[in-house]
């Protein structure tokens, strides 16, 4: 397996960096090496928020992201601000409030994270773990067993049923 | 075993309790501080105690009271606090009070770039505080060195009774990467020396034969004693005597200049057949060591010289660097600081360059080989 870098965006409040804290945590446990790290400007919430993880058989030596492979965008500012940096041939993920970009040179994935997470789990605040969901759908990056180990490790206590229900949606988002 | 996923800054922590911190004060400041809440909830579960203090200056002023009441102490920052620290440093020098200061660089002078990386501190640790002193500072590349290497700082501030300044920068202090965290059955911990005397007996600056410091006794376990930033008698009493003055600052100093070869340790990457070295620490060593296997891959005779022991700098490893390569490059998230240090020592035998970035942006792979090639084809 060769180096594969993520970025995931959104904005401030949206459990990203806690998503990918998860990632990277699931790579580990299928013995992987990853790396993550996060930036978000100075407000807790709203702006444009990333957490970016990469994930290599190898050691990883430069920790962070400059062109990704993988880029999941939970808001239109968060895609218009990183689309740039995806490499041509890369996987975008976006959710389907955000417009279809015009870049011919990527893969597009336009899938309804925000509505599944409110209308069917009436929970907002797990668009992450349904993102997570379809990310490892699409990129087979880890095992689904080690994502949601990660995730119920991860979550706050009491909240292990709806993640996991969560991260099962995610992952039947392109049946 | 257990590997986990876990953070540059928590692994701080991590080996902060490793090495018997018993004690935290400081003033939150990003990107350091996940130091101080993971010490503020790690502590107590250890028997420690953990203040926030009311700024960087009584941060540092507490570990010092602490340290002298016998435990293992820390406070950690980012620049603009550690510009607040140095008089209190500087008195821990002269008491001669272990403890460790951790300073996450960020882009300075001043507030800055909150809290964009950086590692303009390199001087501010060598010189941040007045007078004729010696210091040990020390800075790790991962999350697993950052543990390894607090263990360290808190064996060298025992070991030579002075602070020992941890020098992270925010990417690896906010960055999680795997670490082992049980695989440490063979660290070795430190304690600093008590007095064996009877507490009537006791000089509490006199250097025992064969020994490197004063033993220190701990306030409250009944021996009586002077502490002060004055210049001071071998029982902590001031003096103006000019020889006790000369003979005291001169023994600070070389109880650290003479110890280098315990002090200083380091790291080398593919230099056996090198006629390029990068010289680089901390989050720039791993962009650098990304350019040197994309460099070797085509050709280049490029490898890292990596001080982990920032000061004492490495003299005796760079000195003999500087005869086997054709060009040193020092490549640092600053404009020119360690080049100083490393033009100094290798200067006269080979070429050194600086290469450096003040915008709070990692030094990129992709620069450092342009820099070698654009050097090499000149």
């Amino acid at each position: 397996m060769e180096r594969v870098e993520f970025r995931l965006s959104g904005s401030g409040g949206q459990g990203l960096i806690t998503g990918g804290i998860i990632l990277a945590e699931a790579a580990i446990i299928d013995g992987l090496n990853a790396v993550q790290s996060q930036s978000y400007g100075p407000e807790a919430r709203g702006g444009a928020s990333k957490s970016e993880v990469i994930i290599d058989k190898a050691e990883i030596d430069y920790p962070k992201v400059n062109k990704c492979d993988v880029l999941l965008s939970l808001t239109q500012v968060s895609c218009d601000k990183y689309l740039k940096d995806l490499r041509s041939g890369g996987i975008l993920i976006i959710d389907e409030s955000i417009e279809l970009p015009e870049r011919q040179d990527i893969k597009v994935y336009r899938v309804p994270i925000i509505n599944i997470a409110v209308t069917k789990l009436n929970k907002p605040m797990v668009a992450n773990i349904v993102a997570l969901g379809i990310i490892n759908v699409i990129t087979n990056i880890v095992s689904n067993e080690s994502l949601e180990k990660a995730v119920l490790t991860r979550v706050p206590k009491g909240t292990e049923d709806l993640n996991k229900a969560a991260l099962t949606e995610g992952f039947k988002l392109l049946d | 075993m257990t590997v986990r996923l876990m953070q540059g800054n928590e692994a701080c922590v991590e080996g902060a309790l490793k090495a018997g911190m018993k004690f935290y004060a400081g003033y939150p400041i990003t990107p350091s501080t996940e130091i101080a809440e993971i010490s503020a909830l790690e502590l107590p579960k250890v028997g420690g105690k953990f203040i926030q203090m009311e700024d960087e200056i009584g941060g540092m002023a507490t570990i010092i009271g602490a340290s002298v009441a016998g435990l293992k102490s820390m406070t950690a920052t980012s620049g603009p606090g550690f510009s607040l620290k140095q008089e209190n440093i500087g008195y821990a020098i002269i008491a001669e009070i272990p403890c460790v200061i951790v300073n996450v660089q960020r882009v300075g002078p001043s507030t800055g770039l909150p809290t964009s990386p950086a590692q303009g501190d390199i001087m501010q640790a060598r010189w941040g505080t007045h007078g004729d002193h010696s210091i040990i500072a020390l800075y790790p590349n991962s999350v697993k060195e950052i543990y390894e290497i607090t263990v360290r700082a808190f064996n060298l501030a025992e070991k030579y009774r002075t602070p020992v300044i941890l020098l992270l920068d925010e990417i690896i202090g906010h960055m999680r990467e795997k670490i082992d965290i049980d695989d440490n059955s063979k660290i070795e911990i430190i304690d600093r020396k008590k007095p064996s005397c009877p507490p009537e007996k006791y000089l509490a600056y006199a250097v025992r034969e064969g020994e490197i410091v004063p033993s220190m006794a701990s306030f409250g376990e009944g021996y009586r004693y002077h502490i002060t930033g004055l210049v001071h008698k071998e029982t902590g009493f001031p003096t103006g005597n000019e020889n006790v003055a000369e003979e005291l600052v001169n023994r600070l100093t070389s109880k650290i200049e003479n110890n280098v070869d315990d002090i200083v340790t380091y790291d080398e990457y593919l230099l056996e057949d090198a006629d390029i070295a990068i010289v680089a620490f901390g989050a720039t060593s791993r962009s650098a060591k990304k350019a040197i296997n994309d460099l070797r891959a085509e050709g280049y005779k490029v490898g890292m010289f990596r001080p982990i022991t920032i000061w004492p700098s490495p003299e005796k490893q760079l000195l003999e660097l500087s005869k086997n390569v054709k060009r040193i490059i020092v490549v640092e998230m600053n404009s020119g600081q360690y080049f100083l240090e490393v033009d100094r020592i290798a200067g006269k035998n080979t070429l050194v360059e600086k290469y450096g970035k003040i915008n709070g942006d990692i030094i990129k792979p992709e620069e450092i080989e342009a820099i070698v090639k654009e050097g090499h084809n000149a």
